[in-house]
């Protein structure tokens, strides 16, 4: 399995971290890891919500030092 | 000190500009010199092309020559650089011609990639160039009703652009008379209408008032062009009679091509905008990975941190200014109204209603851009 790749978007609102996820998911392989780390409060609804809907997986979702870590694998 | 520019749209022409008034004397003193490369000797506002689609200015208002925006002491060439060799501080041109420097400034942009998506390229219109800008015209301009549906790629130029173009689809089919023949759908790629929160607040009471329809959460995956049906990868479908999509954007293919970053982009240090390894190589603009719009507006505030910190690595050895993630983006809202969101990397957009000053105040910017991007703006 590759290592996991970190996708800062902390501190910003536009294009915002859902945004910056789904980028960085269109340039990985299928079964690599993605960790989003965001300040952004809506985040944590957010990217479970769109992962279930178009078929990814979630791994992990905490909130550390104020920063939400959301961890994600590319599922097709 | 040799300072090499590569790349002649906004960020790099503000920045040029900008180091040749802050470095007048030690250019004058032979102690700089700054060189830029360009792909083209013609510069084009690019959010000009918003118009051009709409039939409300014409592609040769766009342009200005490259060579007039420059101070006279920049020298400038139309050579596109098309190797990178970092590690000994040289770029190679198409003409083969090898340039060495002290200090590189990558501002080479973006390009749009319909191409990634099957059936986007022929099934839908889009205004990010001056070609597809014409071509959307005259496609509205036959356009008698049905239904328009927008799709929105990710990464995309101009954040704003789909709100933009969806109030202004409003009007011009509102303007011809043929508004109620005409449906209009919005298909935005993440769980609300606009990425950034208080933008989305705002325009969801006005796409209700225009009777827009929207869909979230759609990325697009497919356009079966025959059949006229865009495809989500969420695995929804949208039948459309014209569709409109702002493409997903990447990073131009000669940063690709000499490894730079993934898809084009850059990576690079938010605040100091220095290329990730290599402290004398600064990157700005659409081409860098940072999580910050991909506008002029970012460009040009990111230019002015560049120029400042270039100029005082000439004159006292260190950098001196950090780029706060500023970006300022006028919202076309339709009816001769506009307003503006302004943030930054600590402070979220705080939307004022659309008035006509901000429109009247956006169309004067469309003429004072070429004051800006000279650096006196």
């Amino acid at each position: 399995m590759s290592e996991t790749k970190i996708i800062d978007a902390r501190n910003t609102y536009c294009p915002g971290p859902l945004m910056e996820l789904i980028t960085y998911m269109k340039q990985a392989d299928v079964g690599d890891t993605l960790e989003l780390l965001s300040t952004d409060n809506g985040t944590a609804d957010d990217v479970p919500e769109w992962i279930n809907k178009v078929g990814h997986e979630m791994v992990s979702s905490e909130k550390i030092d104020e920063v939400w870590h959301i961890k994600v694998r590319k599922a097709k | 000190m040799r300072i090499l520019v590569v790349g002649g749209g906004c960020g790099g022409t503000i920045v040029a500009n900008n180091l040749a008034r802050r470095l007048s004397g030690e250019i004058r003193a032979r102690k700089a010199k700054i060189t830029m490369l360009s792909a083209s000797d013609r510069h084009m506002y690019q959010p000009g092309l918003l118009y051009v689609a709409f039939g409300q200015m014409m592609p040769d208002e766009l342009y200005r020559d490259q060579a007039s925006l420059l101070e006279s002491c920049i020298e400038f060439h139309v050579d596109p650089v098309e190797q990178f060799m970092l590690d000994q501080n040289q770029v190679k041109t198409k003409s083969g011609k090898v340039y060495s420097y002290d200090i590189l400034v990558i501002a080479t942009g973006s390009r749009i990639m319909p191409r990634k998506i099957p059936g986007l390229e022929e099934g839908a219109e889009t205004c990010y160039t001056e070609q597809g800008a014409v071509k959307m015209f005259k496609a509205l301009r036959e356009f008698q009703g049905g239904k328009v549906s927008i799709v929105v790629g990710v990464p995309h130029k101009c954040p704003i652009a789909p709100v933009e173009i969806t109030f202004a689809l409003h009007d011009y089919f509102t303007a011809r008379g043929i508004r109620d023949k005409v449906q209009l759908k919005y298909n935005y790629p993440i769980n609300r209408i606009h990425s950034i929160e208080n933008v989305a607040k705002w325009a969801k009471p006005e796409f209700d008032r225009m009777g827009v329809e929207y869909e979230t959460l759609f990325n697009v995956e497919e356009v079966d062009v025959e059949n006229k049906i865009v495809k989500s990868m969420e695995g929804s479908e949208d039948k459309y009679d014209l569709l409109i999509s702002i493409p997903e954007h990447h990073g131009m293919e000669v940063i690709e091509k000499n490894g730079l970053g993934q898809d084009g982009w850059i990576p690079t240090d938010r605040f100091q905008l220095t290329m990730e390894g290599h402290d004398n190589v600064y990157v700005l603009g659409d081409t860098t990975n940072l999580p910050v719009s991909k506008t002029g507006s970012a460009a040009h505030f990111e230019a002015e941190v560049v120029a400042e910190n270039i100029a005082s690595i000439v004159k006292i050895g260190t950098p001196v200014s950090e780029y706060d993630g500023k970006v300022y983006c006028f919202i076309e809202a339709g009816h001769d109204r506009a307003t503006y969101a302004m943030f930054n990397y600590e402070n979220p957009p705080d939307l004022k209603a659309a008035n006509k000053s901000m429109h009247w105040f956006k169309m004067s910017y469309n003429k004072m851009y070429w004051t800006s991007v000279r650096g006196l703006l």
